[in-house]
């Protein structure tokens, strides 16, 4: 956190100073290990069975916060005596298809008082293969699973088969000798976590977990996120102050650009993006999302999508086409960033826009990104520099190797100049779901543009030169609300800067006759008479004012701040904060008081806006066949989850199994020391010749690769380096590519500090300066010794300072759930001296492939 | 005899402004006190720095010492963060590690040179297996001294005492003698040589606590960009008594080897506007243990120089008086 987030850490050691334990975790010491009280060096990828064997340690001992668990989890409910757990399968799960690799969830499912399963449960048992091509788990991250609302439970967590009891049978190979001999961590300190951990987690104290997105770049990376969830539900850390599980983002507004997304699946505010096959009307559409007849906050999707539709096509979305339902792309497979790579390397795809993004350097497999890159018609990059996505074909190390031949590459590179953050005004959105208005500073400079800017011309462009069109397929582009005003900037009149404040009025929502801003996402309607982009931004325009904008001083307000800036959902600053009080509605204590029930006033209040409906008491029952919002009980907190309770065991919503369990990296020297299955056997492969995967176990030749690589950020780098590479300043401050590596492994392969090592895969070689560090320690894993070494990400052929990028090592594997590589733990060789130059780099890896006979393309992985 | 010098003019404890003549209305004295035990190392205040004063960047090469690349405190350097890799505790045991010779790699070295050996402990997943290592970080600067010989060497007037206490140089008034640079007790001021086309070339450079900033009633920028408050500006009286709880804090805390360096006004150098809490030996930052000031001995220098003055022109004027019956 301190190497990635410095200004962030400042809380943790402003923490520190008034007395938190700060535990640092990670493969290697880093600059947060530096300042931590206590530092638990990691083998990259055990991460599941360090957590998972500090769950059975409080399991087994007892330390759970029984009273949160029994009444906020879902321990008490019971699950279908149809489910079989990893150890009776030997690492899978109940409903496998080795054909498919996917699961079949019905077994994981509740228990069923009736015959019949209810049909919000039913329908998300489907089919999974399609879910995983869609990365269907990412349009539930404010989703919830939709279950039934009453199913059998036990709150005497005695029934064999209700959750805690499941959790128990699960976690208990994870013992302190198993976590030891499976992450290289030794027990005592293992132990020293586990008991810090429980045992600040109590009705007047808790525990945060915070964790950077390189933890969830793995094959198993969503359940990376599980078990610590299921560790914070279990302590009773969520929904409190000084709890939670805070995942650092790795740049400005990554939460926004999940909120209004990036991402293929999704549309703003969750909504999933319609399924070709699947979602063939609007109503087809949003029941889909509400699932009739489940409980929470979805079951009013209807009124997002349409105010959605509302806001892109204005006065040409009426009820009677569906508010144009039918102009929305619609999905039909895996369209993800990497599938999409593989596709323009096959001559797929003809266009790529690149915003302020550089794949030639910061996406796992550089090689085939550059490849890719090289076999477009066009690519458009807007960024400050003109970075190695835009220079890939005239110095990419594939012109070097002679892959790529500049006189004969065909893409047309669109270079153009972007504004920097400090040149344009708008919003970031930080980790807490936080929007912050910024104010232009001061304008671009010659022909940069904001994005912003870059879209709206575009689009004005491109709808002028339709605009004659009568072409039934260009009425989506020709009937789109195109209208937003422009103020002075950079360019004047017709070329004028649109004013970003417009735009976020249009996200905030309005009523369509009067314009006036809604506050609220319940204000919505889904008859056309009010319009809003994304429904969970509602209320940053409420009263026509930018909250976005406050900067009310912390001083001058309680410690929850909640005038300044505003977060989604209603300037909620904590989620599910009404698990900050007990059932009866009063503060679990009063240290931790947050939010509470005031009986005289019959109100939630406290801290913080209440995640709760303002007047329901704490004691109110739904009834039997209630559905939507009125179902959630007033003592279920986690009111976007179909029964209101946090899932320490998922039903449904993903792929690869309702528990988290230990499965090796795709690439590891080692056998699961846990189980016969090797690694996630739900994982999104691409098997092609341009994708091998170096051998593991029970692979043969997992030997030629004997060291496992994991990589990261420095301080001094911004990403793939577009933003420092290219600035003397910060360049000078890292200014070449290296290679962290132990003095043991320094001894083994000779290598020097301050020479040169090469690092070889089976996608490539690179070559790293040494830095030989007693920051990084040899593990003894599974009864030997693995070396680690470490590598920062940042460097490619442009820039003040170059090098090669780590990038390149790392092949295209993905979490079945989220569709994410695993780009953050590796196995690979380790030899002293620079790489060769030319194609004789590629004679040095084919020489590897050769001695691995590694997976070129040809049958099944374990 | 009134001497030219005052008392501690050039030791001891002294307001150096009120020395230097500014009056009363003169604000108070203005410095760092430097937190090690909180400095992440993220060098935002080289950056700062560099980016205010229009400092150039002029080293594109790894030094392979930590991450160390900033090499020391120069005319291109006026913040400069050390990066200590250091072994903790007792030496390290070799435990004979299989197919591991033992090693005699050069480790990522620091300042200290402490980091050559291995840590083999680590291998055994027994209550050692924690790295028993530190890896300390410290933002260094000028350090304003009480009695700056840079500037009483200053044969220009280009160094000059500024109404905040502290010492600047104007660089449109050095001649680039370089008089300064040995004078400098820790070695922080030099010439600035390069890099080509940038101003102020030939010409003595060093921190100037954003006297500009400081006129405007601002932070210096280094203060201003750091995120944990490892440095902390202000002024020194308050900054020594904040120092001290800080110790006792630490103290408390079990952090035994917590020390300020550079507070005492009864050091070497009359006390140093910019001082700091380290975490182990100043050596081990590559700061001089005991830092005098090297103009410190000019009275009694001037005192031998007149007695043996006086000594000659005596004997010179016997020798004339012996001559005459």
């Amino acid at each position: 956190m301190a190497e990635a987030h410095p200004v962030g850490f400042q809380w943790v050691m402003e923490a520190k100073a008034r007395g938190a334990k700060v535990i640092h975790v990670d493969p290697r010491f880093t600059r947060t290990s530096a300042l931590a009280d206590t530092y638990v060096p990691i083998r990259a990828g055990s991460d599941i069975a360090f957590l998972g064997g500090i769950v059975n340690h409080v399991l087994s001992n007892e330390l759970d916060f029984r009273d949160y668990v029994v009444a906020y989890t879902n321990a008490a409910t019971i699950v279908s005596g149809d489910f079989r757990d990893t150890d009776d399968l030997d690492g899978l799960f109940s409903g496998f298809d080795p054909e498919t690799r996917t699961y079949d969830p019905s077994s994981w499912q509740y228990a069923e008082e009736q015959e019949e399963r209810s049909a919000a449960q039913a329908d998300d048992s489907g089919d999974t293969e399609t879910q995983r091509e869609t990365a269907a788990g990412l349009q539930s991250e404010s989703h919830g699973m939709q279950v039934q609302g009453n199913p059998p439970r036990d709150p005497s967590l005695q029934h064999p088969n209700c959750v805690y009891q499941i959790l128990k049978r699960h976690y208990a190979r994870y013992t302190p000798e198993m976590v030891a001999r499976t992450c290289g961590v030794s027990e005592e300190q293992f132990l020293e976590v586990a008991q810090a951990w429980a045992e600040n987690s109590r009705r007047d104290r808790t525990t945060a977990l915070v964790y950077s997105v390189g933890w969830t770049q793995h094959s198993v990376g969503v359940q990376y996120i599980r078990t610590g969830a299921i560790l914070q539900l279990l302590l009773g850390n969520m929904g409190r102050p000084g709890g939670g599980i805070m995942a650092l983002r790795g740049h400005a507004s990554i939460q926004g650009s999940t909120d209004i997304p990036t991402l293929f699946n999704l549309l703003p505010g969750y909504l999933p993006m319609p399924n070709a096959e699947e979602h063939q009307s609007l109503e087809q559409w949003i029941d889909a999302v509400r699932k009739p007849g489940s409980k929470g906050f979805w079951s009013n999707a209807g009124a997002y999508g349409v105010n959605l539709l509302k806001a892109y096509w204005g006065e040409a979305a009426t009820p009677e086409n569906d508010f144009c339902f039918d102009y929305l792309p619609k999905i039909t497979g895996d369209h993800g960033t990497y599938r999409t790579v593989m596709d323009m390397i096959d001559g797929q795809v003809k266009g790529y826009f690149l915003l302020g993004q550089n794949p030639a350097v910061g996406s796992a497999h550089g090689r085939a990104q550059r490849l890719g890159m090289a076999n477009l018609d066009w690519v458009v990059v807007r960024d400050l520099f003109e970075i190695e996505s835009a220079t890939f074909w005239k110095t990419s190390p594939e012109v070097a190797t002679g892959e790529i031949v500049p006189e004969q590459c065909r893409t047309e590179v669109f270079l153009m100049p972007a504004a920097s953050h400090t040149e344009k005004e708008g919003t970031f959105t930080q980790t807490q779901r936080m929007l912050q208005w910024r104010e232009k500073a001061l304008d671009p400079k010659g022909d940069c543009r904001s994005e912003l800017w870059f879209f709206y011309h575009l689009g004005r462009m491109v709808r002028e030169r339709y605009a004659g069109s009568t072409d039934e397929r260009d009425r989506p582009l020709l009937d789109l609300a195109w209208d937003y005003p422009t103020h002075g900037g950079p360019g004047d009149g017709e070329w004028g800067e649109p004013d970003a404040e417009a735009v976020l009025k249009e996200i905030n929502g309005y009523e369509v006759a009067t314009g006036r801003p809604l506050s609220s996402f319940t204000e919505m309607r889904d008859d056309g008479s009010t319009l809003g982009g994304c429904w969970i931004y509602t209320g940053v325009f409420a009263d026509g004012v930018n909250q976005a904008a406050r900067r009310k001083p912390g001083a001058e307000q309680g410690y929850v701040a909640p005038e300044w800036g505003w977060a989604w959902p209603a300037n909620r600053r904590m989620l599910y904060n009404r698990a900050s009080a007990d059932p009866e509605g009063r503060p679990w204590s009063e240290r931790k008081a947050y939010v509470w029930w005031d009986e005289a006033a019959q109100e939630w209040t406290g801290h913080d806006v209440p995640d709760f409906e303002k007047t329901k008491p704490p004691t109110y029952l739904p009834a039997e066949d209630a559905e939507g919002v009125a179902a959630i009980a007033g003592a279920d907190p986690f009111i976007m989850q179909g029964d209101g309770k946090g899932a320490l065991f998922v039903p449904q919503g993903l792929i690869d199994g309702p528990m988290p369990t230990h499965y090796e990296p795709v690439e590891s020297p080692f056998r699961n020391p846990f189980y016969a299955q090797q690694a996630n056997p739900t994982r999104k492969d691409y098997v092609r010749e341009d994708n091998p995967m170096n051998p593991s176990p029970p692979e043969e030749h997992s030997e030629v690769f004997p060291y496992v690589f994991t990589t990261s950020r420095l301080t001094e780098h911004h990403t793939a380096g577009g933003m420092s590479r290219y600035v003397a300043r910060l360049a000078e401050l890292q200014p070449e590519m290296f290679v962290e590596v132990s003095p043991e492994l320094a001894a083994e392969r000779g290598l020097e500090n301050g020479g040169f090592a090469t690092i070889v895969t089976l996608r490539s070689a690179i070559e790293a300066r040494v830095l030989v560090t007693e920051r990084l320690s040899p593990l003894r894993v599974d009864g030997r010794v693995i070396h680690q070494v470490w590598l920062p990400y940042h460097w490619g052929e442009g820039g003040l300072v170059t090098g090669d990028s780590a990038n390149d090592l790392i092949g295209v594997s993905l979490d079945p759930n989220v569709l994410i590589q695993e780009s953050k733990v590796g196995t690979c060789d380790v030899q002293p001296g620079r790489r060769p130059t030319g194609p004789a780099l590629r004679e040095l890896v084919a020489d590897y492939l050769r001695r691995s006979q590694g997976t070129t393309g040809e049958g099944e992985r374990p | 005899m009134t001497s030219l010098f005052n008392d501690n003019d050039l030791w001891g404890p002294l307001d150096p402004s009120a020395d230097a003549g500014y009056g009363e209305d003169r604000p108070a004295r203005k410095g760092f006190f430097t937190d090690t035990s909180i400095c992440i190392g993220c060098k935002a205040c080289e950056v700062a720095c560099k980016e205010w004063n229009d400092v150039p960047a002029d080293h594109f090469d790894m030094t392979a010492t930590s991450y160390d690349n900033s090499h020391s405190l120069n005319a291109n350097q006026w913040r400069h963060v050390a990066f200590v890799e250091r072994p903790a505790g007792p030496a390290p045991v070799d435990l004979g590690m299989p197919g591991v010779a033992p090693t005699d790699a050069v480790s990522a070295g620091s300042t200290a040179g402490g980091a050559g050996s291995t840590a083999g402990g680590l291998l055994d997943n027994g209550a050692d297996a924690a790295p028993d290592f530190r890896w300390l970080m410290s933002s260094d600067v000028c350090k304003h001294c009480t009695h700056a010989a840079c500037l009483d060497v200053c044969p220009t007037g280009s160094l000059f005492r500024s109404e905040f206490g502290t010492v600047v140089v104007q660089d449109d008034i050095c001649n680039g003698c370089g008089y300064c640079v040995p004078a400098c007790p820790y070695g922080v001021i030099s010439r600035r040589e390069g890099p080509d086309g940038s101003r102020n070339v030939g010409i003595a450079q060093k921190c100037t606590l954003c006297y500009d900033r400081l006129d405007a009633g601002k932070t210096p920028a280094c203060a201003q960009a750091c995120p944990t408050q490892s440095i902390q500006f202000g002024d020194v009286e308050e900054l020594r008594e904040r120092a001290d709880a800080r110790v006792a804090q630490l103290h408390e805390a079990g952090v035994m080897d917590a020390r300020l360096y550079g507070n005492d006004p009864d050091d070497g150098v009359g006390g140093a506007g910019a001082f700091f809490l380290l975490l182990d030996e100043p050596e081990v930052y590559g700061m001089p243990p005991d830092p005098v000031v090297t103009t410190k001995d000019l009275p009694q220098m001037f005192r031998r120089a007149t007695t043996a003055a006086v000594v000659m022109f005596a004997g010179a004027a016997l020798s004339f008086l012996g001559r005459r019956p």
